[in-house]
């Protein structure tokens, strides 16, 4: 239950004892907000009354007469405007003429009541004023998360940017300074580490485009009917080097030749590769990897089990956050953006499906990826 | 250049920015023990054979570096900590191991600001060295 305060701003003792009764037991459900609503009143005689209650505590409506003794309500509300105070004015009038009605409002009164009103009235009005508090509070905090979630990327981004940039400029200068010597061949490890570095801020920025294309929606999907066994195929081949440098082997494990649903073939070669690259990538030497896909019911699954280095639940539960890769001494020479499950998990998302990981330390991990192939990819 | 005899502890996750310094500071004739992990360091820290430590702030923890000079100056408070950072870039927050205020809860003796160039961590080195 959330109490809103309302304060009653009228000279007529009866009228404000009158409001008072209609909404001292009056509440409501928001469904919306999971939230019940009910209020607390504070009342004012003058103008001047008005605005010590509301220095002294919060309120968030205020009903006011149009006609006080000491000010006009029209220059109350004014004057809250010029407060910018958080609170919606329901401006009420025995004179319930249109131009009093139209001036309110002009002036930023949220609605008006023309005396004399029924309980009924008051309660619709109080009722639709609540409301309205409650949406543009909830839209000012989304808005305000949103901020923080945008400016917290960019500065991880930064970093992980930096870094990379740093270490082959010191590196540069290392050899520019001849720091172990003339000998050319002294700096190949130098020359080694200043490529990977740079082939990583690549990969991160190529990764970044995608996010981004998937994230603005801009991307133009191109969806026809595509065989993933096919798409399952192209990946492995993509890793084949890289984990026959290590011994890897990577099985593909289907029944059928041919599993079809509409979709976008670029992103489904993204899934593929992430999964299929990060299960080489956090392997062991002479490790496996198994990819089985099959049909269930409405899905389609896809399995992909290493016998890798495996992780800690604790950074499961981190896994697919912007930017985290789980550092440890294990895989500290393993490269990545930090980028590839957020891509992953937003491609999912689209298919209307899911993922799911499951990890033991040294025994190895698998990632569950689920497509739905009866709704329409979103 | 001949050996010094003085051992210098680096912890950096970055195992390239870990490995220049390290190449640096042998090259001058330092001993050099690595650890890229806070769990690493402070096993290490542990250990004791060490005349001077590099620490890098932000690790896996946000604030790795202020908890291993804490246990470095803990056990010894003569070793002198130098403590490596980018922080203040990137979040706008201000540390300086000279301020009075910082001074109170900081135990490292210098911070300096990354991407430090060799010849101001070499000054810095030497002078903590000498005072000690």
């Amino acid at each position: 239950m959330s109490t809103l305060s309302v304060l009653v701003v009228d000279d007529e003792l009866g009228m404000r004892l009158g409001v008072e009764r209609t909404l001292r037991n009056f509440n409501f459900p928001l469904p919306e907000f999971d939230d019940n609503v009910n209020f607390a009143i504070e009342m004012a005689e003058t103008g001047k009354e008005a605005f010590q209650v509301l220095d002294q505590n919060r309120t968030d409506i205020v009903i006011l007469d149009y006609k006080l003794p000491d000010m006009q309500g029209l220059e109350i509300l004014v004057k809250l405007m010029e407060e910018k105070k958080d609170l919606l004015t329901i401006m009420v009038t025995a004179y319930a003429s249109l131009e009093v009605a139209i001036s309110a409002t002009k002036n930023g009164a949220f609605d008006f009541l023309a005396k004399p009103f029924t309980p009924e009235e008051l309660r619709n009005t109080i009722k639709k004023a609540a409301k309205h508090i409650y949406i543009s509070r909830k839209a000012r905090k989304l808005e305000e998360e949103k901020r923080q979630v945008r400016f917290q990327f960019i500065s991880v981004l930064a970093h992980e940017l930096k870094s990379p940039l740093a270490a082959v400029e010191n590196y540069l200068v290392m050899m520019k300074d001849r720091v172990i010597g003339d000998e050319l061949s002294k700096y190949d490890n130098m020359v080694g580490r200043s490529l990977i570095r740079i082939d990583g801020m690549r990969k991160m920025i190529l990764d970044l485009l995608d996010l981004t294309r998937i994230e603005s929606g801009q991307k133009q999907r191109n969806l026809t009917t595509v065989n993933i066994i096919s798409s399952a195929k192209f990946a492995i081949e993509g890793v084949l080097l890289t984990a026959k440098e290590r011994n890897i082997t990577v099985n593909l494990d289907c029944k059928e030749e041919v599993i079809e649903l509409m979709a976008d073939s670029s992103e489904l070669d993204i899934v593929f590769n992430n999964i299929v690259t990060n299960a080489v990538k956090y392997n062991k030497i002479d490790g496996q990897v198994n990819l089985s896909i099959f049909k269930e019911g409405d899905f389609i699954k896809i399995i992909c089990k290493d016998t890798g280095i495996g992780m800690s639940k604790e950074d499961v539960d981190k896994l697919f956050g912007e930017f985290v890769r789980i550092k440890n001494e294990k895989t500290k020479n393993v490269l990545g953006s930090g980028l590839g499950l957020s891509i992953l998990k937003k491609i999912v998302k689209l298919y209307h499906g899911d993922i799911n990981v499951e990890s033991e330390v040294d025994v190895g991990t698998t990632f569950t990826v689920t497509l739905n192939t009866q709704i329409e990819p979103s | 250049m001949t050996d010094k005899g003085i051992t210098v502890l680096i912890v950096e996750d970055d195992v390239d920015l870990q490995e220049q310094m390290k190449i640096y500071l042998e090259a001058d004739g330092y001993t050099v023990i690595t650890a890229s992990q806070q769990k690493e360091a402070e096993k290490i820290i542990g250990d004791k054979k060490f005349d001077l430590a590099i620490l890098d702030l932000m690790m896996e923890n946000m604030d790795s570096g202020f908890v291993l000079s804490h246990k470095i100056k803990r056990m010894d408070s003569s070793i002198p900590v130098i403590i490596v950072t980018g922080v203040t870039r990137e979040t706008g927050l201000h540390f300086d191991a000279k301020s009075k205020e910082d001074k109170s809860w900081i135990k490292a003796d210098v911070m300096l600001q990354k991407n430090v160039r060799y010849e101001q961590l070499k000054l810095e080195i030497e002078r903590l060295l000498k005072k000690g």
